[in-house]
């Protein structure tokens, strides 16, 4: 058995289906257990990825698709998004993103200024692969910042 | 899911705004065009209450450092009130929160449904 469900979304390269993957991904991130607070977080970053694979292939071609893979395991989530319309292999296509660092070209994230900082802030591990078109893969664990919230009192 | 902006011209030197909804990369132009409405002149106070507005992202953020930019250039002010935890923390994380004049809202957090 594979160690967590995973979940494809595709959606037609443009703005009014951002808030279509966001919502699926929010009921995705609920279904994992995550707080709301970091439901809230999902949703911006994801949202930031989507945004910048959008506006990325907008300017390359009108009909392009952005496909998102979400990773759901016991107490963490991952979440993949590829500007490029292909569907990946999800285990292989995390193999082969890597860190990066703040000297690469991946500008065009920069260029709406905000939105790669966002999902770093929110997010607790993200990756940036670039070939074919631009993936970015994040990662964000159940309760990493507040353990103590979590704690289930047995008896009351 | 959508967004609707209002601005009332109260007085000849105030401008109230009110955004609900959801700010994204599909509504933020829209909200743009609205604000790039406002006739920006010297001591224009313009209050944009965002009590109801349930998401917003880096594009809402992109808009309200634009609209700043304006507002500052005209000797203007900007105020935005009623923001959520949610909505101060991004202003917060991302610097703005102590550039620009940013009001919470005074209530509880509020909770909005979740799917």
């Amino acid at each position: 058995m594979k160690p967590f469900d995973y979940v494809e979304i595709r959606v037609p390269a443009k703005p009014q289906y951002v808030s279509v993957a966001r919502l699926t991904i929010s009921g995705l991130a609920n279904r994992v257990g995550f707080t709301y607070d970091e439901i809230e977080d999902l949703k911006i970053a994801a949202s930031e990825a989507i945004t910048n694979a959008v506006q990325h292939a907008y300017s390359e071609e009108e009909d392009g698709e952005v496909v998102i893979g979400c990773a759901l395991y016991e107490e963490k989530m991952e979440i993949m998004v590829a500007d490029h319309g292909k569907s990946f292999n999800f285990e292989e296509t995390k193999a082969q993103v890597g860190p990066y660092n703040e000297s690469e070209e991946i500008s065009f994230l920069r260029e709406g200024g905000l939105g790669l900082y966002l999902i770093e802030t929110l997010m607790d591990e993200v990756k940036v692969h670039q070939q074919e078109g631009v993936t970015v893969f994040m990662t964000k664990h159940v309760g990493i910042e507040q353990v103590d919230g979590n704690v289930k009192h047995i008896s009351s | 899911m959508n967004i609707s902006v209002e601005l009332h011209q109260t007085d000849l030197l105030t401008v109230n705004g009110i955004i609900k909804g959801e700010i994204d990369a599909f509504t933020a132009p829209t909200l743009r065009e609205k604000l790039a409405e406002i006739d920006l002149k010297e001591n224009l106070q313009v209050i944009i209450d965002l009590t109801d507005v349930s998401y917003m992202d880096s594009t809402g953020l992109g808009v309200f450092v634009g609209f700043y930019k304006s507002i500052n250039a005209s000797n203007s002010h900007m105020e935005l009130i009623g923001l959520s935890s949610r909505l101060k923390r991004l202003f917060d994380i991302t610097g703005l929160g102590e550039i620009m004049d940013i009001q919470a809202s005074s209530g509880e957090v509020k909770i909005d449904e979740t799917v």
